[in-house]
């Protein structure tokens, strides 16, 4: 007999990030009990990250804004591959969700005439991005989860789910672990949603905490769901690379927007040497004019720094490869050099950009106002993930929901900066609101023990080997493969090999062996992570090999343009009955005409 | 490569002792990289908290040479690595293990502190306004990253163990910031003075100079709420005025 507990539900939420707290609240609103696992303490997920802002048409600062500009913008950014039902609800309900956070006690920054303030960012038209300074996650995840405590849900902080349990074809609740003692768990619910975010530690240079091992994306997959779109891995341009406990932090996109110029070390602002036809005539000719956009002439273009995140990363993979990086593996990123512009430079730059100065100078011990930062890209967000319906987000598996980074669909190739915060919000109440529906007709049955202890034995299998590796390496080892092989540039002879690679770490991961005992053990749950690990990075792998173009995020220097026979099909890969990882293409679904419309319109 | 000695606490319970961990320094390090150096190479059981590295979280908080800080913010060239570098839990909460301690009833306090509540609507369409002047008192309090430095610095939680009776100076920044909203219409007053106990604070600072966020806890959040408590229930005048009209206006006027 497996030890464990046993806790029951009507909609069991993996996950506190912003989906999963706003999935909580809309699924106890309608009446059900509500259990939400996290595996750290409540407000720590990655949400509270977040700083830019949440993106939504309010037009409170340019009325030209509205739901249709905000749609045609996602839907361009993502090249046409997003699930347009998804980016429709999107775009028309994200302003509600946002002013509902106001009504739940958050303080947004104010325009003069004492509204929701917005900023620009990039590929969107117009000012969308509502925010608090430079922590709009800390202000979204502290005002949920202050209204969530209220409402009756059940939080159970510090616990990690490793495996999904079924009844038939339908999930019916989950197996997990408390880290504090490492007692087994199991979690009974008439629906299960996914709100565990991504999956950056597959790459050993992220902005990503050590939460985003892809546990969603596996536990779906393995329970037979489909994951779509797992080649467009976003990795943003600007990261620190030095020192190296830092390598991987984010560098705010709004260093460019004040005018942050890239450098190689030969002092070249190489960014003006590649510019895509596509955007040859909105780019600024020459650092003159770039200067001209960022102080605000609307008659300016903008500088080439400012071009889409894709293409920053790879001119700056491309410098460092030939030599004309940092001394740490970077490139330079100089915003000090506008005091040859304006006479107070260090004070405006410490105003504008207060995050960034503290944190190079606390960290790096650079003050960014004397001289440049060195930066690299970083793996920054997984725009794949569980395949859902656009209007429920159930999965492809019954009574398994999906919310948040997590679900594939909103993005589609590339996201849009500010446009996560505002699909945690909407598809969060979504899946909390079809999931309470469906949990009210669908009464979970006992698990089956079966399941339970299966679960429990591969939990404890790392304890009862008397030798073998430690489990730190192997995720060592299998990050900087990733990075290697399947990262910004990638071709087909390197991601074969990583592929071999991963089967081979796959065996040495059936052979790893945890020191100490259950309790608050990390060396426990970095082996059990493993698993995790190794199925989302197969999936990134086989996904990114069959696109055979350049598109969004993805980039192929052996097919280095995009191609239109990839243009009308999402990659979906899904368990086959042997155990092995199936690839299919799936057609999307053709868009309705109206909104064909709109796009044109904005295209014009 | 310089070497530099960690002691750290380990164990949970009656067996918790330091033990030494000597590894390999280099430039730019953070105390919380020297601990997950020291958990791959010789103690891969090593319990501690961390999410972000950025000081954004407020996961990884311990005691470092007897201060409470933040270990990702905590550069080791910023401590003298000729002596042993000492790293302990949080003192104010019970021990899990390690550097881990049992934070949980920090959340169990903040539940019982009355919610948001806000006024009407000011507008048709659901919505306020505000003045940046307005919000900006509150912002301070709402940039907190609920690390609990500040309680576990605080003599009344740590030294006292008053933990039944005083809220913490953490909880007097989320109630201020709840009473200080431009929203806000409840009132928390009588709770604070009563089983929040904010008389416990005799005003020692310790809780700001502690503060990774930089908030003023003591200034602007707690002696504004020791007033408040001061006017409603020991003024017997303001007592008597306040009984004709109310200190805020009631929700939905
Ligand atoms: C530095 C940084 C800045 C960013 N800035 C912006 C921005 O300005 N605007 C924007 O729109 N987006 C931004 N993003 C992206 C955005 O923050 C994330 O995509 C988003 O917060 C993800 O939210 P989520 O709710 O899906 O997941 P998360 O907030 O990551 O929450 C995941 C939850 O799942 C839990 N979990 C995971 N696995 C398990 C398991 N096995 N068992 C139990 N629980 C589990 C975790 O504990 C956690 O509670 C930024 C990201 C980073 C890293
Ligand atoms: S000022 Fe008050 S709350 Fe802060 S540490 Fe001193 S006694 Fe505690
Ligand atoms: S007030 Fe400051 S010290 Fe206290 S919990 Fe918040 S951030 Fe930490
Ligand atoms: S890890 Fe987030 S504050 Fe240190």
């Amino acid at each position: 007999m497996t030890d464990y507990k046993t806790h029951e539900h009507d909609v069991l939420i993996i996950g506190a990030g912003g989906a999963g707290l706003r999935a909580a609240i809309e699924a106890s609103a309608a009446g059900v009990s509500v259990g939400v696992v996290c595996k750290s303490l409540l407000g720590k997920a990655h949400t509270v990250m977040a700083e830019g802002g949440v993106a939504a048409a309010l037009a409170n600062v340019d009325d030209r804004d509205g739901w249709k500009v905000h749609f045609a913008d996602t839907m361009r950014g993502g090249q046409y591959l997003n699930n347009w039902v998804m980016a429709e609800l999107h775009a028309k309900e994200a302003p509600d969700r946002v002013r509902e956070l106001e009504a739940w006690g958050a303080l947004f920054d104010r325009t003069k005439d004492g509204r929701i303030l917005q900023r620009n960012f990039g590929g969107h038209k117009y000012p969308r991005l509502a925010h608090v300074g430079d922590r709009t996650g800390l202000e979204m995840i502290r005002t949920l989860q202050d209204h969530g405590i209220h409402r009756g849900i059940e939080f159970y902080m510090e616990h990690t789910v490793t495996r999904l349990l079924k009844d038939g074809e339908r999930v019916v609740g989950a197996f997990g672990y408390d880290r504090e003692r490492g007692r087994f768990r199991v979690f009974r619910a008439g629906a299960v949603v996914l709100a565990t975010g991504g999956i950056g530690r597959a790459y050993k240079i992220t902005s990503n905490s050590w939460e985003y091992t892809g546990d969603g994306h596996s536990l779906a997959y393995h329970a037979g769901a489909d994951l779509m779109d797992m080649e467009f891995v976003q990795f943003h341009p600007t990261g620190m690379v030095w020192p190296p406990s830092v390598r991987g932090i984010l560098v705010t996109e709004g260093v460019r927007g004040e005018g942050g110029r890239l450098v190689n070390n030969r002092g070249e602002r190489f960014m003006f040497n590649d510019i895509p036809d596509l955007y040859k005539n909105q780019t600024a000719k020459d650092a003159e004019e770039g200067w001209r956009y960022v102080t605000g002439d609307k008659s300016a273009n903008r500088p080439p720094e400012l071009l889409t995140r894709d293409h920053v990363a790879r001119c700056i993979v491309r410098e460092i490869k030939a030599g004309r990086g940092s001394p740490h593996g970077g490139v330079f990123l100089d915003i000090a050099w506008i005091k040859e512009k304006i006479p107070n430079a260090p004070e405006h730059i410490r105003k504008k950009l207060p995050s960034m100065y503290h944190q190079f100078k606390e960290l790096a011990g650079v003050d960014i106002t004397a001289e440049p930062m060195e930066v690299g890209p970083t793996t920054h967000y997984a725009m794949g993930g569980v395949r859902v319906d656009g209007v429920t987000q159930m999965s492809t598996v019954p009574g398994l929901f999906a919310a948040g980074e997590v679900a594939a669909g909103l993005h589609g190739a590339n996201r849009l900066g500010g446009n996560s915060l505002s699909d945690l919000l909407v598809f969060g109440k979504r899946a909390g609101e079809h999931a309470a529906a469906w949990a009210k007709e669908h009464a979970a049955p006992a698990p089956v023990e079966g399941q339970v202890r299966d679960a429990a034995a591969a939990a404890l299998a790392p304890f009862d080997r008397a030798s073998g590796e430690n489990p730190y390496t192997i995720q060592h080892d299998l990050q900087d493969m990733m990075q290697d092989k399947v990262g910004i540039v990638r071709t087909e002879s390197d991601m074969a090999s990583a592929l071999d690679g991963l089967s081979a770490l796959r065996r040495r991961s059936a052979n790893t062996r945890v020191e100490g005992n259950r309790e608050y053990n990390p060396g426990w749950h970095t082996a059990l992570d493993l698993e995790n690990l190794l199925t989302v990075s197969e999936a990134v792998a086989r996904s990114a090999l069959d696109r055979r173009e350049s598109r969004g995020a993805h980039f192929r220097e052996d097919h280095p343009s995009k191609s239109d026979e990839y243009a009308r099909h999402n990659t979906v890969v899904s368990r086959a009955s042997d155990g092995s990882m199936r690839l299919r293409r799936e057609a999307l679904a053709p868009i309705r005409d109206d909104l064909k419309v709109v796009i044109a319109e904005n295209n014009a | 490569m310089p070497r530099a000695t960690f002691r750290i606490t380990r164990g949970s319970g009656e067996s918790a002792a330091f033990k030494d961990y000597t590894t390999d320094v280099s430039e730019g390090m953070v105390v919380l990289d020297a601990v997950h150096q020291v958990q791959a190479e010789s103690a891969p059981d090593l319990a501690c908290r961390w999410n972000c590295k950025a000081g954004k979280c407020g996961s990884c908080s311990a005691e470092i040479n007897g201060k409470p800080r933040l270990m990702c913010m905590t550069r080791l060239s910023d401590l003298d690595l000729s002596m042993r570098v000492i790293i302990e839990p949080l003192r104010a909460f019970p021990h899990v293990k390690d550097l881990v301690t049992d934070v949980s009833w920090n959340y169990r306090v903040k539940q019982r502190i009355r919610p948001f509540k806000p006024r009407k609507p000011d507008a048709p369409d659901g919505t306020w306004r505000m003045q940046q002047s307005d919000v900006d008192r509150v912002q301070e309090f709402r940039k907190c990253i609920e690390c609990f430095l500040c309680q576990d610095v605080c003599h009344v939680l740590r030294d006292h163990h008053k933990h039944e009776e005083f809220a913490g100076p953490r909880h007097f920044v989320y109630a201020a910031a709840l009473e200080m909203h431009p929203l806000d219409v409840e009132d928390r007053v009588g709770d604070l003075r009563g089983k929040d106990g904010i008389g416990y604070c005799n005003i020692t600072k310790c809780c700001t100079k502690v503060c990774p966020e930089h908030i003023t806890i003591t200034d602007n959040a707690i002696i504004p709420l020791k007033e408040r408590v001061v006017d409603e229930f020991y003024d017997p005048l303001t007592r008597l005025f306040r009984i004709f009209r109310p200190r805020k206006p009631e929700a939905g006027s």
